[in-house]
């Protein structure tokens, strides 16, 4: 199911700062059967959008569509939408089963399957999230992950259109959130449904989306694949929200990129002329010898960092910091001078 | 398919009844013998002693006290009675309490604080107000007096006076309970498909079910022992309009006591069992609603 949001505008109270938001003028286009990050910090209406595409809210102008169907009007309860909520929502007083078995047995008379096909269904779904013994457990005594996966089961009992999940791993420690990411990407490459998920941890996003989309104050910044957002970032928000980065002052001068007055060894910048921020990621410093360096600088700090481990480096003369990832064990002490070449940047204006 | 390790929780796995564990927050010894030193005197010795006192009448005396229509009919009046003012209190209390937490509206603090009046004013004035508001000339009773219906000095008006003074025991249980259902849990019953009345019905009732059930049980209780705004309303006329309370005191007047005591007694032992039961009751549906 292809959903369009289409110039989509609300005012509201922001629920986690509670300060005033908005969502400004967004339009997006969801493509049937992907799965799609909606990524940016704390504010930035990744929820709301949510919600208004779910019918858990209304925007003041704009419009939903999924498919050919006209959604603005049509009421949560119609619209079809398997909602994931960050802190669950199961029903406590319910066992596991009828949890599940919630959204069949509302159904009118008419279309309700009968009680032996829910069972069926159910039981489907309980072998799906892996938690076929455990139908008669109450929220109460399942873990934090266990919960998630029958909030999930019962999202998906009702056959939505898509799919809608609100930071559903944000609750989680971090081994569970791990396996259950990985979890929600084989679901998905199994039943290929039209999936939107809202996270703030653009590892998570990148991780398992095929795309996203990131916003800031109410506004798209970019959509595109993991790759594009990350090595193609469309804004300097966007390159400083992706992963890590260093930022340097430039100046450009007949295509020339001048740090400190200094010729830096970049070509092919189309950022235009005069001064502007120069963005780099760790992974692409490398330290080098002194001489012949395009910059030097000192080391600050060296800290461990997953398999190799990262290098500070304050920039002589401008004072600037710089950050380097080097294979673990390599010869650099804190306090030792070091020349910096800088890879793959980015320069904004 | 990844395997997803995990430990269950070990939430709502009981142990079975211990007298007592060994505890790093200490307590225990202080706390279990005020409890009984408190429960004693305030409870257990004086009804020890009115139950001591009634069965000076022998059985036969019992025997006679209720096979007195008379008494019979006040006991039905007052647990009648009692018991429906408790269900109707049970209806518009959450009602009540359900507006009181879910909607901003102006004087909501005045109508939060008017819950409480029925505790704190004095019964008998409460009995006074509402025999001249529902009097046939009072300012309510004319309303009813135009459709037929006698309010004042008839079983209608004790129950208004019972409805009053149990109100606020279902809206302070009931309340706290409303104001911590999760929002998202009706979100969640909405994104599935339910209609509102459904997602009442399915979703939010269920878990407010025991905390109802007490406030129900409170309320009773208070309507059954009520007396100071009963004797006002009600008219006390033997076998239409007499409840309980007023025929002990009657029986005290008369210099009574073992008759007296022995009343006491009957109405302590229904009110005790009744409670019982709605205990037992409430336990199931904690049980049952998850709550173990």
């Amino acid at each position: 199911m292809d959903i369009f949001v289409e110039h989509i505008t609300k005012n509201y109270v922001a629920r986690e700062t509670g300060s005033p938001a908005a969502l400004d003028d967004v339009s997006l286009h969801i493509r049937s059967g992907e799965l799609l990050a909606l990524l940016g910090p704390s504010g930035s209406g990744k929820t709301t959008l949510l919600r208004v595409i779910a019918g858990l809210e209304f925007a003041n102008r704009g419009r939903i569509r999924f498919g050919d169907l006209d959604a603005t009007g049509i009421p949560v309860q119609k619209r079809g939408v398997g909602f994931v909520f960050q802190h669950y929502a199961l029903f406590r007083h319910m066992n596991v089963f009828d949890n599940i078995a919630y959204g069949l047995r509302v159904r009118e008379r008419a279309t309700r399957p009968p009680e032996a096909e829910i069972r069926r269904r159910v039981e489907e779904l309980l072998s799906l999230v892996q938690l076929a013994t455990f139908e008669d457990r109450y929220p109460a005594q399942l873990s934090g992950g266990q919960r998630q996966r029958v909030a999930l089961a019962r999202a998906l009992a009702i056959e939505p259109r898509m799919l809608l999940l609100d930071e559903p791993f944000g609750a989680l420690d971090a081994r569970v959130r791990k396996d259950l990411r990985r979890w929600l990407r084989e679901i998905h490459d199994r039943t290929g449904q039209t999936t939107i998920f809202v996270t703030h941890d653009q590892e998570e996003a990148l991780g398992i989306a095929d795309r996203v989309a990131i916003l800031k104050d109410g506004r798209i910044e970019q959509v595109g694949t993991p790759d594009e957002v990350h090595d193609d970032p469309a804004s300097p928000f966007v390159m400083t929200f992706i992963g890590d980065t260093a930022a340097l002052n430039v100046n450009i001068r007949n295509g020339a990129v001048l740090h400190a007055g200094k010729r830096l060894p970049i070509v092919g910048s189309s950022a235009g002329e005069g001064p502007g921020t120069l963005y780099v990621r760790p992974g692409h410093v490398q330290l080098a010898q002194t001489a012949g360096a395009s910059l030097t600088g000192r080391v600050v700090s060296l800290r461990r960092f997953s398999s190799g481990q990262r290098a500070e480096v304050r920039l002589h003369g401008t004072g600037e910091l710089v950050e380097a990832e080097l294979p673990a064990g390599s010869h650099v002490n804190s306090g030792q001078d070091v020349g910096v070449n800088l890879g793959q940047v980015r320069i904004f204006r | 398919m990844s395997a997803i390790a995990e430990a269950p929780g070990q939430a709502g796995i009981g142990t079975g009844w211990r007298f007592r564990e060994k505890s790093a927050i200490p307590g225990f010894v202080p706390a279990f013998a005020w409890t009984l030193i408190w429960l004693s005197f305030i409870v257990l010795i004086p009804l020890g002693a009115l139950i001591l006192r009634a069965s000076g009448i022998g059985v036969s005396g019992f025997v006679d006290i209720l096979s007195d229509p008379r008494v019979l009919s006040a006991l039905r009046i007052t647990f009648g009675l009692s018991f429906l003012a408790a269900l109707v209190n049970a209806v518009f209390g959450l009602i009540i309490a359900w507006t009181l937490v879910r909607y901003r509206f102006p004087g909501a603090r005045l109508a939060d604080a008017a819950v409480d009046l029925p505790f704190a004013l004095p019964t008998a004035v409460a009995g006074i107000s509402l025999a001249s508001l529902y009097a046939p000339n009072g300012w309510l009773g004319v309303w009813f007096a135009e459709a037929g219906i006698k309010v004042a000095y008839t079983p209608f008006g004790i129950f208004i006076a019972l409805v009053f003074i149990g109100l606020p025991f279902v809206v302070r249980t009931v309340q706290p309970l409303i104001a911590e259902i999760d929002r998202e849990i009706e979100e969640a019953s909405a994104t599935l498909g339910a209609s509102r009345a459904r997602t009442l019905r399915s979703v939010i009732l269920p878990p407010l079910a025991p905390a109802l059930l007490t406030g129900f049980a409170l309320a009773f209780a208070r309507a059954v022992g009520e007396y100071g705004s009963v004797i006002f309303i009600a008219g006390n006329l033997p076998y239409v309009s007499e409840i309980v309370p007023i025929l002990i005191v009657i029986k005290l007047e008369e210099f009574n006591y073992a008759g007296a005591t022995a009343i006491a007694t009957v109405m302590l032992a229904i009110s005790f069992v009744m409670l019982l039961a709605i205990n037992l009751i409430q336990a199931w549906s904690r049980r049952r609603f998850g709550y173990a």
